[in-house]
């Protein structure tokens, strides 16, 4: 049986290290957070400015002024520090991040992600996608192997607008976890429990190495 | 010179014009001139070029000068909360240009700080890299961004004292510094008006000399995605 949205956040959150700093986007990587192994302390970085980010509010304690990049109300650790946008995106850009975990729509086998725009249809923009993926030591993706329609995400090369070129590691989909070796290709490394190797020949038009 | 005025509206008296440039701190609904916005929707100015990082929703901040259709062209990386925006992109209305949320935060700072262009290596490969010089350093790739300025900058900030010295508070700050910097005038409304030499000079986040008037808003905070959790019951 495939990996829930849960089991896929949960998957992702191994890949953090103790002493990391992390930015987890929306939607499932936010579920990261819930899943960060004891003993291995990280802090999360919210791309509007903020490091140390807490969990949500108890409805007493929700401040409008604290938000995270999603427009969630969150609470501050005895870590955190607060800082402009500018500063935020200096660290980012500049790799001071260890690692980003973000959703995408498409990645093609040497690494290539779209995840901002749909032409003639969806128009919300890249937010801080581009420069996470452009300047964040290590990018992790986590995605449904599969569109609503079934069509294959994992692809030879994306089809929509590129948010960034050879700039993904990892893909954790709910069939099994690939590892990239940018510009290169990619290896299906992990299944999901009862998922075989067919199983995702047959969801995935990317080329990988079958390294299970 | 005195920079504190008795409201909004005076706050912007003589300083809008049809076609001209403005720059709007804030995060989402988090950190925005909202009483500065309001002011200038009922100046009626026209044919706006806005540089936000977000386009409100429809009927709070900068959504109020989607809907009278004063804003022409959108300098954004995300609008995904603002249905009126969609609608008036996608049927051509509107001009959008959208930049990375770190790309358009350091045109901001570099606009203020006399930097007319500077190179990133974000975007590059994509859409956003199109027709920009590229160049090479350590066998990197880079694309040449230039930096902003604007007509106006509005932005808010918690505090503020008559000098035009400002302290943020907490994710409140995100774009409002580097606009205020970016600003040919710049107005800023603030939770509070404190008498000179309360606030701290080691921990001013923008130091005066970037803000020309200040007035002290009325500022309803609204929060766009309430999250929560429960406490554990006994």
């Amino acid at each position: 049986m495939a990996w829930d949205r849960n089991q896929m956040a949960e998957r992702a959150a191994k890949e953090l290290e103790d002493g990391f700093y992390v930015n987890l986007g929306i939607g499932i990587p936010t579920l990261v957070a819930n899943y960060i192994p004891d003993g291995v302390d990280v802090t999360l970085q919210s791309e509007n400015g903020m490091l140390g980010m807490g969990p949500f509010p108890y409805d007493d304690e929700v401040d409008p002024d604290l938000i995270n990049a999603g427009k969630q109300t969150i609470t501050e650790l005895r870590r955190t520090s607060y800082f402009s946008s500018a500063d935020s995106f200096a660290m980012i850009r500049g790799g001071h991040i260890d690692l980003s975990i973000l959703g995408a729509m498409e990645v093609s086998e040497k690494g290539d992600l779209a995840n901002w725009m749909i032409p003639g249809k969806m128009v919300k923009g890249m937010g801080g996608a581009m420069d996470l993926v452009a300047g964040v030591k290590r990018v992790v993706v986590v995605m449904d192997h599969a569109s609503k329609a079934g069509d294959p995400k994992l692809l030879h090369n994306c089809s929509l607008p590129l948010t960034g070129q050879q700039v993904v590691d990892m893909v954790i989909t709910n069939l099994g976890v690939f590892e990239i070796d940018r510009g290169k290709g990619m290896k299906l490394t992990e299944l999901a429990p009862g998922v075989t190797v067919d199983d995702v020949k047959a969801q995935t038009e990317a080329n990988f190495e079958i390294a299970v | 010179m005195k920079k504190i005025y008795p409201d909004a509206r005076a706050a912007l008296d003589g300083l809008t014009f049809d076609g001209m440039t403005v720059m709007s701190g804030g995060f989402g609904l988090c950190g925005i001139a909202e009483n500065l916005i309001v002011a200038l929707r009922d100046s009626g100015v026209k044919d706006l070029t806005v540089i936000s990082n977000n386009a409100g929703v429809d009927d709070f901040g900068l959504g109020l000068l989607l809907q009278t259709r004063q804003i022409k062209k959108m300098i954004s990386s995300y609008v995904g909360e603002n249905k009126e925006f969609e609608r008036q992109y996608l049927s051509g209305e509107l001009e959008l240009e959208f930049n990375p949320q770190g790309t358009l935060a350091e045109r901001c700072r570099a606009g203020g700080a006399g930097i007319p262009g500077f190179y990133t290596k974000t975007g590059v490969g994509t859409l956003i890299a199109e027709g920009k010089e590229h160049k090479e350093f350590d066998g990197e790739t880079y694309i040449m961004e230039t930096g902003l300025v604007a007509d106006l900058s509005i932005v808010k900030a918690w505090k503020g004292d008559e000098q035009g010295n400002l302290v943020f508070r907490k994710t409140a700050r995100n774009f409002n510094p580097m606009m205020a910097t970016a600003g040919k005038v710049t107005v800023a409304e603030v939770e509070e008006i404190v008498p000179l030499g309360s606030l701290d000079p080691d921990c001013i986040h923008t130091p005066g000399v970037y803000v020309q008037r200040l007035i002290k808003g009325e500022h309803e905070k609204r929060v766009e995605q309430r999250t929560v959790r429960q406490r554990e019951t006994a």
